[in-house]
């Protein structure tokens, strides 16, 4: 579903991604994990089509079509969600009302007509519900005054909303009480399916006994160092980061 | 100073004619007044950037078009079907609707429905006659003609427009429309209306005054409207300037309340080449509420001020004041809101603030607060911004699926929907709003096109 070979990526000029292999297949969830600037956020940020980035090499292919030809909001349309890591506020535009706006663009692109307005309440309804979100949320301004812990559930509601096909969660467990990661966990669980993918970027091992991906990658400067199985991220809990951050120069030492 | 003679001269050769054409009329309480108010006006002429008021909005193109009075050039076949789309259908088929074409009320468009007893609607023309006792104690007290070129012109002029009168103790439910239209005839006319609203204690109103042009083409409508409210009198005004884009709006809306009154306006501007509305509220006793919101959107060449004044003259009053701008293309806008709070007025509570969206790189604006404050036990704050639309919320939009002009727009709405939000008339509401969508929409295909 998603093929990234050698993805180079720069904000400024600085080169922030060094070259990113990474293939998820279908039905797979992997989690991407590493220290603080190793290009995590970065990453996805360049997947949902973030412009402040600029791609100096590699390529990213999704279902078959180069992904970084297309617009933010064509990528979207294609089946491509991020749950942000810091969720805009909107002032003056409701939850539902963007929701709509939402649904409605990606249905279009795809040759269907608008969803008829009884059968979009009762969308929203079912996925209140399974975020545990109280619907009065809908008809507040997007994110407007909501709680760090409202703003991220929103995230995971709205990709309920729209189903993605590839779904990427930029720390969406950042900040959140165990409560919460609890309903988000359960929320994302919900999407899990044999068409869906789900890229899970986080710097705690703690969203993963919630979410048990399939693949663990751990990032550093820039690309991928070490990729395993689900307990790679339990021996990260136990030794840190700092065994890798050894590992990189190293590696950076026998370079020069 | 040649030049300066010549552009009052258009003005002042015009009231010679109206002069000739009302000699002998009985009416020398209002011929006093207007006397008056054209020697102020040949003494003032028409301002200049030099003065401070008039810094950023330069008037040389309306003093040096030689205008024709609009008054008695006939009503031009205008029909119920042209203005429909201006009215408020689902009130005003069973409200109050005045229709003033090129200045004058036609009986013929207009309508006056479940009028309490005692309400007054009408034409001021026939007001001047018929109710000399309403009027007179009102006309020209509040709208200072003696220190304003514009508002000296029009008290010269004062001929027609709305009377509208409220008894105490009266509820008009229904919102009373004042619709004026202008025609083009081809060569540039003007209008002076001049409406008189008069709210008696304990009494409640809506009024809408909108501004609209038929069909293109230069004219000049130089309004004022006076409004004196009676104790706990509550009045929402809903102002709609949509004039055509070559035409010039100057207007002047003074609001004089009495104790405990409320006092609620609305100004929507989107029309007009120049533009310049103008509130005065006087809150002259105790316990007064005077909320002044605003939004102006322009585009092209527009150039649209709003100059506001609030003046707390007694204590314990409360004014809130939020103006919006949105600009687009070459447009300019300019926003000067100036509250004075006296020394007797203590325990004042006055907030203002003014936002403005710029949506293109040569769009422009000037905002300047202005609080002159004499008594020490007051709060006042005030606010202004000046920004574009967030890249961010952009993103954010389009990562959901939402085009990039879609993004814009919505983003766009959301900034101007604090002001729709707080119309209460439904229909009027739904109309702007839908106004704005085609109107960035519009804005959004010229520039995909060049």
């Amino acid at each position: 579903m998603l093929e990234i070979r050698n993805l180079h990526a720069s904000v400024g000029g600085k080169g922030i991604l060094q070259g990113i292999d990474l293939t998820v297949r279908a039905g797979e969830v992997h989690a991407v994990m590493g220290p603080n600037g190793s290009g995590k956020s970065t990453l996805a940020q360049v997947i949902a089509g973030r412009e402040a980035y600029e791609v100096t090499a590699g390529e990213v292919i999704y279902d078959g079509k180069n992904l970084l030809e297309m617009s933010p909001e064509d990528r979207a349309r294609e089946g491509v969600f991020m749950a942000f890591q810091y969720p805009v506020e909107i002032p003056g535009i409701a939850n539902n009302a963007f929701m709509r706006a939402s649904v409605n663009a990606i249905r279009k692109y795809r040759g269907l007509p608008e969803l008829p307005f009884k059968d979009f309440r009762a969308l929203l309804k079912e996925k209140t519900k399974l975020l545990e979100m109280d619907e009065d949320l809908l008809k507040r301004s997007v994110n407007e005054g909501f709680s760090g812990g409202e703003k991220k559930r929103n995230e995971i509601f709205q990709m309920a909303v729209l189903e993605p096909k590839l779904a990427i969660l930029d720390e969406t467990d950042s900040g959140l009480d165990i409560d919460a990661l609890k309903i988000v966990a359960n929320g994302v669980n919900a999407l899990r399916s044999n068409e869906r993918a789900i890229l899970l970027v986080t710097h705690y091992q703690r969203l993963l006994s919630y979410i048990v991906p399939d693949f663990v990658h751990v990032l550093a400067n820039g690309r991928i160092v070490k990729s395993g199985g689900k307990e790679l991220a339990l021996e990260l809990e136990d030794k840190g980061y700092g065994w890798i951050d050894e590992k990189v120069k190293t590696a950076e030492l026998a370079n020069v | 100073m040649t030049e300066v003679l010549e552009e009052k001269d258009t003005h002042l050769s015009n009231f010679a004619r109206l002069e000739r054409e009302f000699a002998g009329k009985p009416r020398p309480w209002v011929h006093r007044i207007q006397t008056a108010a054209i020697s102020r006006f040949a003494e003032l002429g028409f301002p200049s950037n030099r003065d401070e008021e008039w810094r950023f909005t330069n008037v040389a193109p309306i003093a040096k078009t030689r205008f024709r009075p609009a008054n008695g050039y006939e009503f031009d076949g205008v029909t119920t079907k042209q203005i429909s789309r201006f009215t408020l259908d689902e009130f005003d088929s069973i409200g109050v609707v005045l229709v003033f074409v090129n200045g004058r009320l036609s009986e013929e468009l207009s309508s006056y429905r479940h009028l309490p007893d005692g309400v007054k609607v009408g034409s001021l023309a026939a007001a001047l006659e018929s109710d000399r006792d309403q009027v007179e104690p009102y006309l020209a007290h509040f709208a200072d003609y003696k220190d304003h070129g514009f508002v000296a012109l029009n008290t010269a002029f004062i001929e027609d427009g709305a009377f509208v009168y409220v008894p105490t103790g009266k509820v008009v439910e229904q919102p009373i429309h004042l619709l004026f239209v202008s025609t083009s005839s081809g060569e540039p006319t003007v209008s002076h209306p001049r409406n008189l609203i008069v709210a008696g204690d304990n009494s409640q109103l809506a009024i809408v005054e909108s501004y609209i042009g038929l069909d293109g083409g230069v004219y000049f409508t130089n309004a004022v409207t006076e409004i004196a409210m009676g104790q706990n009198a509550v009045i929402d005004h809903y102002k709609v300037q949509h004039e055509s884009t070559e035409a010039f709006h100057v207007a002047t809306l003074a609001v004089h309340q009495d104790r405990n009154s409320n006092f609620r306006s609305h100004s929507i501007s989107l029309g007009g080449a120049i533009a310049r509305n103008e509130i005065h509220a006087t809150l002259d006793a105790e316990g007064i509420e005077c909320t002044l919101n605003g939004l102006y959107m322009a585009t092209d060449r527009q150039l649209m001020d709003h100059h506001t004044t609030i003046d707390h003259a007694q204590p314990h009053c409360n004014s809130h004041e939020v103006y919006k701008g949105v600009l687009d293309g070459r447009s300019r806008g300019v926003f000067s809101g100036k509250i004075i709070v006296r020394q007797d007025a203590q325990k004042t509570n006055a907030k203002q603030t003014n936002k403005n969206l710029l949506l293109s790189a040569d769009a422009m604006v000037d905002t300047k607060p202005q609080l002159q404050i004499y008594a020490d036990d007051v709060k006042c704050t005030h606010g202004a911004t000046i920004g574009q639309l967030d890249a961010d919320s952009i993103f954010y939009l389009r990562s959901r699926g939402i085009g990039h002009e879609d993004a814009r727009h919505l983003l766009t709405c959301a900034f101007a929907s604090e002001i729709l939000a707080q119309i209460k008339i439904a229909p009027l509401r739904d109309r702007l709003e839908e106004l704005m969508l085609t109107r960035l929409q519009k804005g959004a295909a010229i520039k995909e096109g060049s």
